[in-house]
């Protein structure tokens, strides 16, 4: 998931590479082979998917803000520790991600740092807010569910190691996704109160949701390269397709109704929705969303509070290397 | 509309199990306000696990409280709908997470408590009390290295990270105290078998934090001032916050299913 913002144009440096090498390694992903870590790539391959890689790991770093600021409230003690469980999965799909771009030759670090000084994107999704319990059970339900629509094509990504961590990836979000559905289900099966809670919670949410999957294909930049090196399997209109017929039904069954009057369903079946405001995507990307500053300055007071912790802890692995080697002399 | 306070009838063998369970809930909250803010990923982690151990082992034995009251209660109810006189728990771990050295020592001091507490529990002649304490050591086990592993970093890290770890076991010393007390009613259950006699775990207590604290190349202060009262609902005015925020959803939507 969380690749929307992928759409900045790239440096075209394959001019650069062996005409050669280039071509058989087209013909390596055209037989669906796997390129792993030491395999050469097109440096344009590589800056792609550490980009992406990377974009989907703070996605995933930042997406614990959101909802975590419910861990200390949730209503139930069950609910409160399947909250605290979920989030930090997200965490470590951020750590798997921060690991399977590392392979592509970018630390952690600089990957991080990039983020904190505001170059790095994340998912536009988590800029907003999180202002009742129902917006826990939306995020599973529909922030996850799109997620999963976007992270089963990778899981079969021509880049090894970001293809396995998508298999482990999709599992625990699909897991995610039904524990939200739940919550949905128990609020509109719940008093009047709760179920005005899930409706407004489904009005805030569906348009954000179904800008998760990046601009209309008439708009996108560059799939046409990320399509060739199988990096990227569905047009975003394709996937965002899909969501709503898959998510129409589960909204049906749970007496909701999607925020969308204009909405019909055609012959073939497909449920067809109404223009989606670009504007406010454009301006949630360029900063200016409910919640951009307050999940930066979040991460970075983070960051900042916790630089003497890992200095603490890089010098004292310093001095027990040292004393391993003294000792080793003696 | 608030709801009311539940009732409890505490008999002796209720309030051993609520205090327990106030406990581990109380400092599984603390932990669990560190999710997403914490100094390096890894950590995020980690004291998200340990939270997740700790709401667990609550969750266990308020059930049994639960069980052994016999009234209308549940593990929802305990933690929801008792304000902060009704609560039972140490002082010490209803402390404000602070810096992480002050998450961490309060971590290490529970820890390392927990950890002979429960080993000593799993012979409890009260075989519910046996059962849950046999998984909880092997989760305190495991809380106690990862602490001691960081009390070790922080203190013999950078001058910095060590006068920040001196000042939180300097300030958190005196909640060590009533970790060791023990009323009538536990004395009681102390005599039937049902539960440990603390003071027969202090000394090993002791021995492991001078161990880790001098390795650190920190000290334990001398034995001064023990705040106590958290056992009998006499908290630090923390608690309530703690409580307002735990019990936000029960109390403004009273006698819902979530």
């Amino acid at each position: 998931m969380y690749t929307q913002a992928l759409n900045t144009a790239e440096t075209d440096d394959r001019g650069l590479e062996d005409a050669a090498r280039a071509a058989q390694f087209q013909a390596r992903i055209d037989a669906e082979e796997r390129i792993e870590p030491n395999d050469w790539m097109p440096a344009a391959y590589r800056k792609t998917l550490t980009r992406q890689i990377s974009q989907h790991a703070h996605s995933e770093i930042v997406g614990m803000l959101p909802e975590g600021n419910w861990i200390t409230r949730a209503p139930t003690l069950r609910r409160k520790a399947a909250l605290l469980a979920k989030v930090q999965d997200e965490c470590g799909h951020g750590l798997y991600l921060y690991a399977a771009a590392e392979t592509l030759g970018t630390s952690r670090e600089e990957l991080v740092d990039a983020m904190l000084a505001g170059k790095a994107k994340y998912s536009s999704i988590f800029n907003y807010p999180t202002l009742t319990w129902a917006d826990i059970g939306t995020i599973g339900w529909l922030v996850d569910g799109a997620a999963i629509m976007n992270q089963i094509p990778l899981c079969r990504c021509s880049y090894g190691p970001y293809a396995r961590a998508m298999i482990r990836v999709c599992k625990e979000e699909s897991f995610h996704q039904r524990q939200g559905y739940e919550i949905m289900l128990t609020l509109c099966r719940g008093s009047e109160e709760q179920k005005a809670m899930a409706r407004d919670a489904l009005n805030r949410w569906w348009w954000p949701v179904l800008m998760m999957f990046g601009p209309p294909d008439a708009a996108s930049q560059h799939s046409d390269t990320s399509t060739k090196w199988k990096i990227k399997r569905f047009s975003n209109d394709e996937l965002r397709q899909k969501f709503v017929d898959a998510t129409v039904p589960q909204a049906q069954y749970l007496g909701l109704t999607i925020p969308d009057p204009a909405m019909t369903q055609d012959a073939d079946g497909h449920w067809r929705y109404s223009e989606i405001d670009w504007t406010e995507f454009k301006q949630v990307l360029a900063g200016n969303g409910p919640c951009n500053r307050d999940r930066l300055a979040a991460r970075r007071k983070a960051h900042e509070e916790g630089a003497w912790v890992r200095e603490a802890a890089a010098s004292y692995a310093a001095k027990r290397a040292q004393r391993q080697i003294a000792q080793a002399a003696e | 509309m608030p709801v009311a306070n539940i009732q409890v009838s505490e008999t002796p063998l209720v309030l051993y199990a609520l205090r327990r369970a106030d406990d581990a809930l109380i400092l599984g909250h603390r932990l669990s306000e560190w999710c997403g803010h914490a100094p390096m990923l890894e950590e995020d982690m980690a004291l998200s696990n340990i939270a997740l151990d700790l709401i667990g082992q609550a969750r266990e034995l308020y059930g049994y409280a639960a069980r052994i009251e016999g009234e209308d209660n549940d593990e929802d109810k305990f933690a929801y709908l008792r304000d902060v006189r009704q609560y039972r728990n140490l002082l010490l771990v209803e402390q404000p997470n602070g810096d992480f050295a002050q998450t961490l020592v309060r971590q290490f001091f529970y820890s390392a408590f927990a950890d002979f507490y429960w080993r000593a529990m799993m012979t409890s002649r009260d075989t519910t009390l046996a059962a849950i304490a046999a998984k909880s050591e092997k989760e305190s086990a495991y809380h106690l290295r990862h602490a001691s592993e960081w009390i070790i970093r922080l203190g013999d890290g950078t001058d910095e990270s060590h006068a920040r770890a001196q000042a939180a076991i300097d300030h958190l010393w005196a909640f060590t105290g009533e970790m060791f007390a023990v009323d009538e009613g536990e004395r009681a259950l102390i005599d039937a078998d049902i539960a440990v006699d603390p003071a027969s775990l202090r000394g090993r207590w002791l021995t492991t934090l001078s161990d880790i604290v001098s390795e650190a190349t920190l000290e334990l202060p001398q034995n001064g001032w023990m705040q106590q009262g958290g056992r009998s609902g006499r908290h630090s005015e923390h608690l309530g916050h703690l409580l307002s925020e735990l019990q936000s959803m029960q109390r403004t939507f009273p006698g819902l299913t979530w």
